[in-house]
């Protein structure tokens, strides 16, 4: 087998490489599909379910999630058909329903023509896209966070419900979450995430606050940094 | 509580695949899965603690919360349901003084629902500590609370 495949998205003939996914194929052509849960730097999850277009094998469609279905020689994709959008609308709705107020949300469903979520649910606001939980393990390396209990009462937790032991208070998490559940703040140099209080290193020179001190460490320990390396901040040096 | 931990993770080679297994050794082995306990078996098995968090709340065969001597479980299926399931339930549920998913404060009984126990033909049915009963009655629920020591108030 080669490593190159060809495929068809919505006519136009392309050209991806053997294991990619549709959507990445997608997004190197510049064709635009909706999508949330998906990062180039995380491995593909499928939680989102915006993503979904139609395939053609075999004169039968079929509606699969294009971040995680992978790309096949003479795959034909339908990005936008009466059926996908449908299926995006609900999705968009549901999604809507565990939180209404997030910007990015309104924005797609706009695009979609949705005005009004048809479920109302009052829940905190978490999608469940797990993009939090996978940054945590696959990026920061450090699996501070992850999901508790399963069905209608999962949601994104620390362990326990308490603080996070191995939390490094980098604010990750609260960078990758789409619907920005996630929230940090700063104050008196202290960063508080997960409803705990991390101090900060302050600058031996100009005294402003750098980064939490737990994530320096991580940083020292893991990249082999000398014990005085965030000493001194960026300005000064 | 060390020591054992660390022979249960040293039953399956240390090998983090075991995560399952083990959580199961452990709650046959203490009765429930005690906060220290998983700590521990984070540590020996080298998985971080929110993966083991996140398995034990996943199954609901786990339980964090301590759970009684004797463990019943009653059937909610269709079958054990027409032939008058909710009554019994209310009965428990008012003689233990606990409800659905509850332990008794001496950590005597843990009483929950389920969902098909796989015996319909013996509706209702219900579980003690892995013995089935099958065609419960009101009776024979006041019955067996009464060989299990707990004489009904209610």
């Amino acid at each position: 087998m080669s490593d190159k495949v060809n495929l068809t998205i919505d006519g136009r003939k392309l050209e991806a490489p053997a294991g990619s996914t549709i959507l990445q194929a997608a997004k190197d052509a510049n064709i635009y599909i909706p999508h949330l849960c998906h990062n180039d730097e995380l491995k593909p999850y499928g939680a989102c379910r915006l993503c979904v277009v139609e395939i053609t094998h075999r004169n039968r469609t079929r509606i699969v999630a294009s971040c995680i279905y992978e790309v096949a020689e003479g795959l034909e994709v339908q990005t936008v058909t009466e059926r996908v959008l449908n299926v995006r609308k609900l999705v968009i709705e549901l999604l809507l329903s565990r939180n209404k107020k997030s910007q990015v949300l309104q924005d797609i469903a706009q695009k979609l023509e949705v005005e009004k979520s048809r479920f109302e649910l009052d829940i905190k606001g978490c999608i469940l896209c797990g993009m939090c939980i996978r940054t945590c393990k696959e990026v920061v390396g450090v699996n501070a966070i992850g999901y508790k209990s399963r069905g209608f009462t999962r949601e994104v937790a620390t362990p326990f419900d308490e603080t996070p032991p191995d939390c490094i208070a980098c604010g990750s998490c609260a960078y990758v979450c789409p619907v920005d559940f996630i929230q940090y703040s700063e104050k008196n140099g202290v960063r508080t995430i997960w409803n705990t209080e991390f101090p900060m290193q302050k600058c031996t020179k100009c005294g402003r606050h750098i980064a939490p001190v737990k994530q320096l460490d991580h940083f020292k320990e893991t990249l082999n940094l000398p014990e005085d390396h965030f000493d001194i901040c960026l300005h000064c040096r | 509580m060390e020591n054992t931990i660390k022979a249960i993770v040293e039953k399956y080679d240390s090998n983090k695949g075991f995560l399952v297994p083990v959580l199961q050794d452990v709650q046959k082995e203490l009765n429930y899965l005690p906060r220290e306990a998983l700590d521990l078996v984070s540590k020996f098995l080298k998985v971080s603690i929110s993966q083991v968090f996140e398995v034990a709340t996943f199954y609901k065969a786990f339980s964090l919360e301590p759970r009684g001597k004797y463990q019943m479980a009653l059937c909610q299926g269709t079958a054990c349901h027409v032939r008058g399931v909710p009554l019994i339930v209310d009965h428990i549920e008012r003689t233990l003084e606990i409800k659905d998913g509850e332990t008794t404060e001496d950590l005597m009984y843990t009483f929950e629902t389920v969902n098909c126990l796989g015996a319909c033909a013996l509706g209702p049915v219900m579980v003690v500590n892995e013995e089935y009963h099958g065609k419960m009655t009101i009776a024979k629920t006041d019955k067996l609370l009464k060989k299990l020591g707990k004489e009904g108030n209610a």
